[in-house]
């Protein structure tokens, strides 16, 4: 069966392992993966800056990049919390496109999501030597209700124990622009966020997207922590946390 | 208003950061959590769908039951007066003092009273207004705002409220809370018993009795509707439930949503002045029921913020208020609410900052008792911003050309391999950027994680080895699009 994989911007642009991972996974699980080559992003930053305009123009291209999968795949709980809870607000009033939104809405997983509900016996055979604590990113947490599909993931990865931190549901003060709007009050966030990972003697502080990922690893590391490895989840289930 | 300035000051101050951490440790939202637990999730759930709509249903014909809530009122010996600004409901509040000699004015909570600077009304016309809600008596006397909706004084510590209770009570300074709370007990009553006028808010105005509201944790709210002369509750009119079964699901909600408890202290309904059968109450009841902007929002976009019952629930679960507190948002509302509020109600090009105040997390509507969907409002606003021209021209263009770009794959593909080469080279051999051109902000309180490869995904990918079995069905990326 065909599955698309959206990559999402900011796994293109920062960390393409993680996509390799999501395709490794995928094509374990038995899916032929389509990787559109036109895909770039899907108009959150426009939506969420209140530029409707520059969010439709990107949605409507990324509906039409993916118009021939049965199943879309994202890495990142925000990306497909974009498509699923807010594509249809972009085109509320357009018939048309919006009967291909929701179309796309009913296609679209996130990775973890995608992973328990459609290849429920694709086994898991990566192993991870360690304590790892799991941040809900609030996109795919709140929008999607991505919670426990991780977790019961990581419990199949030999080794990995995994020890929930305060606050696991707290937002880490990325906020996509609001990071760059309110540095100060931002990196506050994610100092909280930081204690409450560190306080747990994890390794490694596991998670479902890049936005969480670089702001939690450009504070754990501006606060001196070079130890606690910030990884995706699809990179731990792949076993390719080492590239 | 500045709400950058004023955060920044927020979170240089020591003392102000160990109360806000102090409220989160013992706050409310362990609280409302227990709480919504006892309750059943499922069953707390469906209250609060229950309780969305009730306010829907008020707010969809909100003049039929103002109109019903003021014949009812009105039959039970109430006056009812409505008041269109914030500056009308101070003159008609003056008014009534004047009528009968009011030297004197008690008050409890008002939120309302907040809004239309009503201190400051009744002082400037030589009238002295008393705060007995303890949190707003201490406000009173620090000469400050409240920083959050029910739990004004939250940004004071204890040994702030003992220098404070030193110098204006002169007595010998106490250092527990029983001893303090006390103290200003035994001021207070002096006010009880010689004031004229008790000014309270309301929490729900209901249509089929005619009667007002107020849920609180001091009895002081008791007192201030019963014993002066003369009662005045003054709210917003968009308080109004058509009846006693819908108050009685919103109690249910609101209670446990503030503070986590089944049921408040106090629940108080006021109908109508003292009757003839009655020992106590006030000899007047007026209501003074205020727009102020409120009927703006009505049938438009923004709605879903009128069914607001003032809880507490959004800014005790949102991380951005937790960590800058009340103050830094600017006017009496803080939080998620306020910050749809304030432009809501003081207008969009006087709050430009707040609606942008927020990760839009989603924490605040997961947790408001009537659902409202303030990430999807505060988004709303954004758009409107834009919509008026309203956001710096440097912001829009990122966005266009960000957007222009991202339609042109083979530009994007181009553009975004040199900005990954270039950042690559920027973080070094630890990989960390330390100065972010174009994003200064960024790098005030943290690194920014460069690339990992100094290529994207699109090219990795293009010059991966194909596994021959996918040969022929997989689109890949062409290396003609690089
Ligand atoms: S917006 Fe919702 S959570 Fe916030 S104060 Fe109002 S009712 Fe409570």
């Amino acid at each position: 069966m065909r599955v698309g994989l959206f990559v999402t911007c900011l796994v293109d642009l920062m960390r393409p392992s993680i996509g390799f991972a999501a395709l490794k996974l995928l094509e374990n699980a038995g899916y032929e993966v389509t990787v559109p080559a036109m895909q770039t992003c899907c108009g959150q930053p426009g939506w969420n800056s209140g530029d409707r305009e520059a969010a439709r123009a990107l949605a409507e291209r990324l509906i039409a990049q993916f118009e021939e999968c049965r199943y879309v795949v994202v890495p990142s709980g925000s990306c497909a919390g974009m498509i699923r809870a807010h594509f249809p607000e972009v085109f509320e009033d357009e018939p048309a496109m919006l009967a291909k939104a929701r179309g796309l809405v009913a296609r679209t997983y996130e990775l973890t999501e995608f992973l328990t509900r459609m290849a429920k016996r694709a086994s898991v055979s990566a192993s991870f030597d360690g304590t790892v604590t799991y941040h809900d990113s609030c996109s795919g947490l709140r929008e999607i209700g991505v919670k426990v599909q991780p977790r019961q993931l990581l419990a199949k990865v030999a080794g990995l124990k995994l020890v929930e931190m305060e606050e696991c549901e707290t937002c880490c003060g990325f906020g996509g622009t609001f990071s760059i709007k309110y540095g100060e009050i931002s990196s506050a966030m994610a100092e909280k966020k930081c204690a409450n990972i560190e306080a747990t003697g994890a390794q490694a502080v596991v998670l479902g997207d890049l936005g969480c990922m670089l702001n939690i690893e450009g504070r754990l590391r501006r606060r001196g922590d070079v130890k606690t490895r910030v990884l995706h989840v699809a990179e731990v289930l792949a076993g390719t946390t080492e590239g | 208003m500045h709400f950058k300035a004023r955060s920044s000051v927020a979170l240089a101050d020591a003392t102000l950061q160990a109360n806000l951490r102090k409220f989160q440790s013992t706050g409310f939202t362990a609280l409302r959590a227990k709480a919504v637990a006892e309750f059943g999730p499922e069953l707390f759930e469906a209250l609060r769908g229950e309780g969305a709509a009730i306010r829907d249903r008020s707010l969809a014909h909100l003049d039929a039951w103002l109109e019903r809530f003021e014949a009812e009122a009105v039959r039970r010996g109430a006056t009812v007066l409505f008041a269109e600004t914030r500056a009308e409901a101070c003159e008609l509040l003056i008014d009534i003092c004047r009528r009968h000699g009011v030297r004197k004015a008690i008050k409890s909570k008002s939120m309302l009273s907040e809004e239309a600077g009503v201190n400051e009304a009744l002082a400037a016309n030589g009238i002295t207004p008393i705060e007995t809600d303890l949190g707003e008596y201490i406000l009173q006397l620090a000469g400050e705002p409240p920083s959050h909706i029910i739990a004004p004084a939250l940004h004071k510590s204890k040994e702030e409220v003992a220098v404070l209770f030193e110098a204006h009570h002169h007595a010998p300074r106490k250092d527990d809370i029983p001893r303090m709370t006390r103290e200003a007990r035994e001021v207070l009553r002096e006010h009880f018993l010689s004031a004229d006028l008790g000014i309270s808010g309301g929490n729900f105005l209901i249509a089929e009795t005619g009667s007002g509201v107020i849920v609180t944790n001091e009895g002081n709210g008791r007192m201030v509707t019963t014993l002066p002369r003369v009662h005045v509750c003054i709210t917003g009119i968009e308080k109004v439930l058509p009846t006693l079964e819908d108050f009685s699901t919103l109690l249910r909600l609101l209670t446990r949503s503030a503070t986590g408890q089944s049921i408040s202290n106090y629940v108080s309904l006021f109908t109508g002045p003292r009757g003839r059968q009655d020992r106590d109450g006030p000899e007047h009841m007026v209501f003074i029921l205020v727009d102020a902007g409120r009927t703006s929002l009505v049938g438009g976009d923004m709605q879903e913020m009128l069914r607001c019952i003032r809880c507490g629930a959004c800014m005790n679960h949102c991380p951005v208020y937790r960590a800058v507190g009340g103050h830094s948002y600017g006017w009496v509302y803080p939080g998620p609410m306020g910050a749809v509020l304030t432009p809501s109600y003081m207008g969009l090009a006087n709050a430009l900052d707040l609606p942008h105040a927020a990760t839009l997390c989603g924490a605040c509507s997961v947790a408001c008792p009537v659902k409202i969907p303030l990430p999807e409002l505060l988004r709303k606003l954004r758009e409107k911003q834009v919509d008026r021209g309203l956001r710096p021209r440097s912001e829009r263009a990122a966005i266009r050309l960000w957007s222009w770009t991202a339609r042109r794959p083979r530009l994007y593909a181009l553009a975004t391999a040199i900005a990954v080469r270039l950042l690559r080279i920027l973080g070094g051999r630890d990989g960390m950027i330390s100065m972010l051109p174009f994003g200064g902000e960024w790098t005030r309180g943290r690194f920014f994680p460069a690339p990992k490869s100094g290529r994207t995904f699109r090219s990795l990918y293009a010059s991966r080895p194909k596994p021959a079995r996918n040969r022929g069905q997989t689109t890949v990326f062409s290396s003609k699009q690089q």
